[in-house]
């Protein structure tokens, strides 16, 4: 009796598993089917497998974009968080773009522009025969209306707009006035020359949102977002999905190729990687340094590198009363760094050793500088100059996360850490967590650390500037370095225009900053993107983001 | 019985209140400024005072908690820093994620535990006894993490028998009415989709299940092995009764209550503790959405959730003392 009840029911388990497998499996099939045959019987008659068709079928039109974190907006210019503008960028235009691989700039919804001498009036011809998705006409009252919106708010509100300097009413406001001077031309008067300013415009953030609906949403405009991008917002279920779709009357001829876009999160990066390779989404970002082997042996993938737009560092606090006060203790402690070796073992490969501020992306790049060489002895004989020949001790802080310039702070600590040893000096490991670390970094509370930048606007003045200028001191100068020469330097190539003459000034204050060295530059990395192989038209873009309106699937 | 009921019921207000301070003391035991948080690396420190002052952060901790206490009592769990989205609009949809691969995971775990625990007890020793325990102690021991990516790995990716990610196709809409996607999909009669949120389940669900599962399979046989030995039924063995279904009776009603004990703990352990499975399987639920919260800082968000599980946890285990009060008599309710 035992013994048949237990035969019995093992039995029936068995049974009901294979059923419940078999039952999904013929759901698929019917799935499959019925559009295959549909497709063999309208098409050209063609002979082709079912598996073929399926694909034909199936794949399709829309794209399942995965990726680490949800949207915290869908107004781009309420924040400064790049999972957003990912998105954004199907939604809203901005005036003017960025060319498909680099941030010199091209027409966008502004057709034609033109700068007066003095740098002070901006005049931009539109693009006629704009809609937004809900109906009303793009025109320049619509410009006048966004830069207005935005002015009179504050920081909290409009973070970005702060690379305008400030909102209405500062004194380092650099807009004075946005005025339409005829339905499609506006003009922009500004208070002092700015020579960022056309690659701010450019920038996700200041996508034109309709003021028709920024007027019936208000508060709520972040989750009906409506701008005149190629793709209409259709829903957004937090952290589960965006879904947009196609802009039927996209003013680019036959764009975009997509039906429908869908943004789902997956936040570990190997489980985004296993959903690739299930077919079940088709495109991911945030892909290990160590999995990008997998999936090159993978013959359905393909793998997409991002120009690099960041630096990663190691920066002293140079104000500190610590020998790397001095200038030549941090030359020799930059002799002791193995770029090389760091690149290798923490990038698989996927970086470039770092000698300046910004990396070659980035125009008025210096490519003359030459970097302190790996070479112990030399550290050694600099640091017996300055005086410390029995070395020191210091703190060496590094970050407690993963950032896309340093994936992993505690091992590239280390390394520094062995390699300073070599030279009699001791630095020791501290950590914090990432709140704490930022808050203690921008006060100036640490001997030395670990730390990056990825860049905004792809303009140098938003890497030496923000980063080394010493008026940056307190917000991005994390360093406290200040330096009246560079500082110089960096203020002339603000106030003109003319981008070939303010080439030629980076270049100069790169050398400053290469020769003071208050930071070790240690790398550029490249961002990489896996995709199925069939997806052609997908061009990452350094900013971090980048529309799909050319992306579709070949097959 | 009644009265047991009611004050077990009472004794939960000072414990409720407990928790709420405890919940709200966590923005002080947690180290960083979220003010620098919300605000990130670009963020000046004028703009971080500024952000201080807009979350009432620089008010003294007492005002801070009776204002929050007050909100709490009108059923205002305070507004997301991240999203700007009041929490009780959107919780109860994380909520509702967690609780359905809870479910399904206890449900796992119930069935193959405690029937492998009884069957090992019953065949005390036998190579079945050996093979399961052995499994149950590495079902102990298995890291989660680990578990779920070798899940996927076999079965989705080399396999493709299963999806790895998410709760159901990404590409098909559910039309939420219960945020339970097997009851939705049931309640419209969508066949197709319940199979597709099924099949979704499977790999979350065994993942989650693991740890309950061997823990409820140990207890299950320790608890009906210590029953069998007793008198009562070494004498009904004595007199004959074999039989397997008559003494199974007799003793799974007494080995019950331990095991009991075990399944009520372990539920609320997996309503908090699901994050890993959560963020391995792209599965949006409460686990994450407090685990993005505290990269964020975001308070109000950690706040309102730990209080919400711990709240489902406390009533959990209040049904389960009132359980044994049903089940054994004579257990002292004073």
């Amino acid at each position: 009796m035992t013994k048949r009840f237990w035969l019995a029911s093992l039995l029936l388990m068995l049974v009901l598993s294979v059923a419940l497998i078999g039952c999904s499996d013929k759901e698929k099939e019917e799935e499959t089917k019925e559009p295959a045959t549909d497709e063999q019987t309208d098409d050209t008659g063609e002979e082709t497998t079912d598996e073929e068709s399926e694909e034909a079928t199936e794949v399709k039109d829309t794209l399942v974009y995965a990726r680490g974190g949800d949207s915290t907006a869908l107004d781009p210019i309420t924040t400064t968080e790049g999972e957003t503008f990912r998105v954004t960028e199907n939604l809203f235009e901005t005036l003017l773009n960025y060319e498909d691989t680099n941030t010199e700039l091209v027409p966008g919804l502004a057709k034609e522009w033109n700068v007066s001498e003095d740098g002070l009036t901006y005049t931009f011809t539109l693009e006629e025969g704009v809609t937004f998705h809900d109906g009303t006409p793009f025109n320049a009252e619509a410009v006048v209306f966004n830069f207005d919106r935005w002015m009179n708010g504050d920081a909290d509100q409009f973070p970005y707009y702060t690379m305008f300097g400030g909102f209405k009413g500062d004194e380092g406001h650099v807009i004075k006035a946005v005025e339409a001077t005829d339905e499609f031309t506006v003009q922009f008067t500004l208070n002092r020359p700015q020579a960022p300013f056309l690659k701010n415009l450019a920038m996700s953030p200041f996508g034109m949102a309709s003021p028709a609906a920024v007027e019936e949403y208000g508060d709520k405009f972040t989750e009906n977002p409506v701008g005149t991008g190629p793709f209409k917002f259709s829903e957004w279920k937090r952290n589960e999905r965006i879904v947009l779709e196609k802009n039927e009357n996209y003013w680019k001829e036959g764009l975009p190729k997509l039906n429908k876009v869908i943004y789902t999160v997956i936040p570990e990066n190997s489980a985004r990687l296993n959903a690739l390779m299930t077919g079940e989404v088709d495109l991911i970002d945030g892909v290990n340094p160590s999995d990008v082997e997998r999936i090159k042996a993978d013959d359905s993938l393909q793998l997409l590198e991002r120009p690099s737009m960041n630096v990663g560092y190691m920066a002293f606090t140079v104000n500190r009363e610590t020998p790397m006060a001095d200038a030549k203790v941090r030359q020799a402690l930059s002799h002791a760094v193995p770029k090389d070796q760091i690149i290798e073992a923490f990038y698989g490969g996927l970086a470039e050793p770092a000698k300046t501020v910004m990396p070659p992306s980035i125009e008025g790049y210096n490519d003359d500088i030459e970097d302190y060489e790996y070479d112990l002895e030399k550290a050694k004989s600099l640091l017996a100059e300055a005086g410390y020949a029995d070395g020191f001790e210091f703190d060496l802080w590094y970050m407690p996360v993963p950032r896309p310039y340093i994936p992993e702070g505690q091992k590239i600590a280390e390394v520094l850490q062995q390699s300073f040893a070599q030279i009699g000096v001791t630095a020791n490991l501290q950590t914090a967590d990432w709140g704490t670390y930022l808050e203690k970094a921008s006060k100036g509370d640490f001997d030395a650390f670990l730390l990056g930048w990825t860049g905004d606007n792809g303009d140098p003045d938003n890497f030496i500037y923000t980063l080394l200028d010493k008026d940056s001191i307190g917000s991005n100068n994390y360093a406290y370095y200040s330096n009246d020469e560079l500082h110089d330097v960096l203020i002339e190539a603000q106030t003109i225009t003319d981008q070939a003459k303010r080439n030629e000034l980076y270049k100069e204050a790169q050398v400053i900053v290469h020769n003071d060295a208050p930071w070790i530059p240690l790398v550029h990395s490249t961002p990489v993107i896996a995709a199925k192989k069939e997806i052609s038209g997908y061009i990452p873009h350094p900013t971090g983001s980048e529309p799909v309106t050319n992306t579709e699937f070949t097959k | 019985m009644g009265a047991y009921t009611i004050r077990r019921i009472l004794m939960l207000l000072p414990v409720l209140f407990g928790m709420s301070l405890l919940v709200f003391s966590i923005i002080y035991l947690i180290p960083g400024n979220p003010a620098q948080i919300i605000l990130g690396q670009r963020a000046t420190l004028e703009a971080i005072a500024e952000v201080e002052k807009q979350l009432g952060l620089d008010q003294p901790w007492h005002i801070q908690y009776v204002d929050y206490l007050t909100s709490l009592l009108q059923g205002d769990l305070g507004t997301s820093i991240k999203t700007d989205v009041p929490i009780s609009q959107e919780i109860f949809t994380y909520l509702a994620a967690t609780v359905e691969l809870t479910l399904v995971a206890m449900v796992i775990a119930i069935f193959i535990g405690v029937n492998a625990g009884i069957i090992s007890a019953w065949f005390h020793n036998s190579w079945f006894d050996y093979t399961a325990m052995v499994f149950a102690l590495i079902g102990v021991s298995m890291p989660i993490f680990w578990l779920g990516l070798m899940e996927q790995y076999i079965f989705s990716v080399q396999l493709d028998w299963l999806p790895s990610t998410g709760r159901y196709e990404a590409s098909s809409v559910i039309d939420p009415i219960t945020h339970l996607y097997l009851v939705d999909t049931l309640l419209q009669g969508d066949w197709k989709q319940f199979v597709d949120v099924s099949k979704h389940l499977v790999l979350p669900g065994i993942a989650l299940a693991t740890i309950p599962m061997a823990i409820i399979a140990r207890m299950t046989r320790s608890s009906m092995l210590e029953v069998m030995r007793s008198d009562y039924i070494r004498t009904a063995r004595a007199k004959g009764l074999g039989n397997f279904w008559v003494v199974y009776k007799h003793s799974l009603k007494n080995a019950v209550i331990p095991v009991l004990t075990v399944i009520g703990l372990q539920t609320g352990l997996l309503l908090g503790g699901a994050i890993l499975t959560e963020t391995i399987f792209g599965w949006p639920g409460i686990g994450r959405y407090i685990y993005d919260a505290i990269q964020y800082r975001d308070y109000p968000v950690i706040q309102s959730g730990i209080l919400l599980i711990a709240t489902i946890f406390v009533f959990i285990n209040v049904i389960v003392d009132l359980l044994y009060a049903f089940i054994d008599p004579r257990i002292n309710y004073k």
